[in-house]
């Protein structure tokens, strides 16, 4: 049986507006509604497959982030983690920190906790990276297996089904390894009540990147946050005749 | 190979919306109901529409068969009529011009909103002229402050909340049609939906109404304030007549304040004994976060798990609630309903269930439960009864109708909004039998009566119930109702066939 870490990180909602802050240095995200990353959720769907399969022995997950952070977490117990660890990142620090610190962390973590398998979400829907999976296997130097859409556990080893660029491809992998799940891996479930209510008393653990001597100074600075370019309103118009008189108006037709 | 999530759930959603089915027409109303006659009304002729071209224009005035189908056929597709002219205004006195030359020439005119109404009021019986509200769709003021909003009559529910949401508003109602019905089909139907419960009926939330009568007076009653006791509130008169009295042009709407903080739970129950005890928890422990109790049973739950694919987060039990709070403190609510939630389950009243906070899984319980109107529409001929019974028979019309009907019925259904009374019945057969009719009508009307419900909690009467209306109503009471008809609209061209007893 192996020992598996998740990631989970908390975003802004999928179903909310993202707002530009005034000053453009960032996104608003004051009373705003977060979630975990759908793809992290996929992640610990997966894991938690594995251990009512008897494939995983244990699971944890663990959050990089500010200290509602510790939301995530809770929601990841609920679905069948057994503990958590929360690595406290908050202010301007959060707002640089990016995947080649989340991964060095994960690998520091993975190794500590003696973890055989990692998965994580292959992005997470802020910043959009699809790098923390890569770049953690890179510093473990392990095999990674990304966009997985379907994972099978050998004796030693995983056969993976990867969603590529205009079909399937299936690999075998060596175990130890760092897995990125793709959309179609799995259907998240919803925590269910009892699970809700066991998911209070599992522990969560708090560290700091300082404490796992990972240094996560700022490598990039941030220039400008823009909005997309708004498409203008449509109208709708009456009939035909106005339709290609708007048409010639705009210079669409001749 | 970055597929993004947004894009992918919007795209998945937006299939699943366009997959409606595509079925034969119903028959025509005149054929399906011959006991009912066409009234002394005139017949639609080219002066009559050339009078409408020129007060419309030629692009508001829809007089192809093709172009008056959809206005013909009512949402559950039950009944038909043939109207070759369907008038488009624009404002107040475009309808007041045309309700005004409709009365002096004896054209009978059927008003529609969004055409989502379940009790085929909204299309026309014979070939009634319908007019059709849905370019009167101008928010005319919003007051921040007092949470007023004032829109003409056509604005479509959905989009007076998203614009109120951005405001820091909502508008006090909410239904599955929102996405199509008008705020004018709202208030003439008093329609109820999810949220009564919390923000109560639209007799209080509608401050004013503005409507021409019958023969093309205005009669302006916009108030936007919250006391008006100057005379008769004729605003109520309006508010539930289904389009008898008169046509609402425009709506004042209180809107209150959009909660801060919002929690969904879906349970699982064994009985509707569960469902009750829930209830009065829900009610002493939530009390004033509770917005929403609602309630449905496992074949009404099937109908969106088989017929929409949509899945359930939860297993398999006899009954389900919905539960929502609405706040504006996440600690303290999500404090409350933990302490519900934790209280119920520990009892065994609650079997299992799921919680939530988060905007997408949300949505997809409230999909649960919405959609269960329009999965219905896959099952084939629906007899659909709206009906408002005391808290503890809520449930029993289901068990009996289901034992009446045997294997007549291929589904005998029932949810709705347990907290305001109210159950939706829903009996489901292949395709549409007088006999099977005869079996469920008058017998539902006269049960609900005897457990002195109401045949009409928040659908209305519509074409479909005006015979049954006496199950609910005393003699002295339908009598005065009529007198008041005749007095507003003694030519009877407004929405014929419908509401009262002939
Ligand atoms: C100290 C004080 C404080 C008040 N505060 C308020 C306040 O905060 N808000 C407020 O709205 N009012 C207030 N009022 C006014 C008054 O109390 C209310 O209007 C109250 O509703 C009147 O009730 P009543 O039984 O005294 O009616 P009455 O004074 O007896 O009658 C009032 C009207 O109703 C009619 N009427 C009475 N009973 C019937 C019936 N059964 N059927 C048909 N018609 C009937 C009468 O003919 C009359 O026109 C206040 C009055 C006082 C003295
Ligand atoms: C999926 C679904 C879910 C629903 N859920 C609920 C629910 O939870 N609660 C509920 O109460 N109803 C519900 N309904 C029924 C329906 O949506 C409501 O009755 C709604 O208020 C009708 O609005 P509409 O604009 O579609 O009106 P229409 O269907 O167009 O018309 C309804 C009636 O009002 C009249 N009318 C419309 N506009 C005007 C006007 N401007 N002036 C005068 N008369 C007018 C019509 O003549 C007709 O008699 C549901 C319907 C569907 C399809």
């Amino acid at each position: 049986m192996v020992r598996v870490l998740v990631g989970v990180k908390r975003v802004i909602d999928y179903a909310v507006k993202i707002r530009v802050k005034p000053d453009k240095m960032g996104v608003v995200t004051d009373g705003v509604k977060h979630s975990m990353n759908p793809f992290d959720e996929i992640a610990v769907e997966e894991a938690v497959r594995m251990k009512e399969k008897k494939v995983a022995s244990e699971i944890i997950a663990v959050s990089c982030g500010p200290p509602q952070s510790q939301e995530v977490i809770r929601t990841a117990l609920a679905m069948g983690v057994d503990k958590g660890i929360h690595v406290e990142v908050s202010g301007s620090e959060y707002e640089t920190l990016q995947p080649i610190h989340v991964s060095k962390i994960l690998a520091k973590i993975a190794q500590k906790e003696n973890v055989d398998l990692i998965i994580v979400g292959k992005q997470a829907i802020d910043d959009d990276s699809n790098q923390t999976a890569q770049m953690t296997a890179a510093v473990l130097n392990w095999p990674q297996a990304t966009f997985a859409s379907k994972v099978e556990k050998g004796d030693k080893e995983l056969t993976v089904t990867r969603e590529v660029d205009g079909g399937l491809e299936t690999i075998k992998c060596k175990i130890p390894a760092v897995i990125s799940a793709d959309l179609r891996l799995n259907e998240p479930r919803y925590a269910t009540l009892p699970n809700i209510m066991k998911a209070k008393k599992k522990p969560i653990t708090k560290m700091t990147p300082q404490d796992l001597g990972v240094d996560i100074s700022p490598r990039i600075k941030i220039l400008s946050v823009e909005d997309p370019p708004v498409r203008q309103a449509g109208v709708i118009l009456p009939d035909v005749d106005s339709l290609v008189t708007k048409l010639k108006e705009g210079g669409h037709i001749p | 190979m970055l597929v993004n999530f947004k894009r992918v759930t919007t795209l998945v959603s937006f299939i699943r919306r366009c997959s409606t089915l595509s079925k034969s027409l119903p028959e025509l109303t005149k054929d399906r109901y011959p006991n009912i006659k066409r009234g002394d009304y005139a017949e639609l002729n080219q002066n009559h529409l050339d009078y409408f071209h020129g007060l419309l224009g030629q692009n508001r005035v829809l007089s192809d068969p093709s172009d008056c189908e959809m206005y013909n056929i009512d949402f559950i597709k039950g009944v038909r009529g043939y109207s070759q002219c369907v008038l488009k205004p624009q404002t107040t006195e475009e309808v007041s011009k045309i309700l005004s030359f409709c009365n002096q020439h004896r054209l009978a005119v059927c008003p529609q909103g969004g055409n989502t109404g379940l009790v085929g009021g909204s299309v026309p019986v014979f070939d009634e002229i319908v007019l059709s509200t849905s370019l009167m769709n101008n928010i005319i003021s919003i007051d921040n402050i007092s949470g007023v909003v004032v829109c003409e009559a056509g604005c479509i529910l959905e989009s007076l909340d998203d614009v109120l949401r951005e405001k820091g508003l909502m508008m006090p109602l909410d239904l599955g049609a929102k996405g199509s019905c008008n705020i004018g089909g709202n208030v003439s139907t008093n329609a109820g939906g999810l949220r009564l419960l919390r923000y109560g009926n639209l007799h209080g939330s509608v401050l004013g109404i503005e409507a021409v009568k019958a023969n093309g007076d205005v009669i302006d009653c916009l108030s936007t304030l919250k006391k008006d006791n100057t005379g008769y509130h004729l605003k109520h008169l309006f508010i539930g007549s289904e389009g008898t009295l008169g046509i609402v042009t425009k709506v004042a709407v209180h809107g209150p304040s959009k909660p801060k903080s919002l929690n969904l739970a879906l349970l699982g129950l064994h009985s509707f004994e569960n469902i009750l005890q829930t209830y009065e928890r829900a009610k002493n422990d939530l009390s004033e976060i509770l917005s929403s109790c609602e309630m449905m049973d496992e074949r009404s739950l099937d109908v969106v798990t088989s017929h929409l694919k949509l899945k359930s987060p939860i297993g398999d039990f006899p009954f389900y609630m919905v539960v929502e709070t609405s706040g504006s403190n996440e600690k303290h609510d999500e404090e409350k309903l933990n302490a519900f939630l934790e209280g119920v389950m520990s009892e065994g009243i609650v079997a299992d269930g799921t919680v939530t906070n988060e905007p997408g899984k949300m949505r997809a319980i409230w999909d649960l439960r919405e959609r269960i109107t329009e999965g219905l529409l896959h099952d084939g001929y629906l007899f659909k009864y709206d009906i408002s019974l005391p808290i503890k028979e809520f449930y029993s019309l289901v068990p009996k109708m289901k034992e009446r009907l045997g294997s007549d019925a291929s589904r005998v259904s029932g949810y709705g909004h347990i907290g305001d009374g109210n159950i939706h019945l829903n009996i489901s057969v292949p395709e549409f039998s007088p006999d099977i009719l005869k079996k469920v009508e008058p017998y539902v009307y006269e049960l609900t009566s005897t457990y002195k419900g109401s045949i009409s909690a928040e659908h209305g009467v519509g074409f479909r119930k005006p015979p049954y209306i006496h199950y609910s109503k005393s003699e002295n009471a339908i009598s005065l109702m009529k007198d008041l008809k005749k007095m507003m609209d003694p030519n009877g061209i407004l929405n014929p066939y419908k509401v009262l007893p002939s």
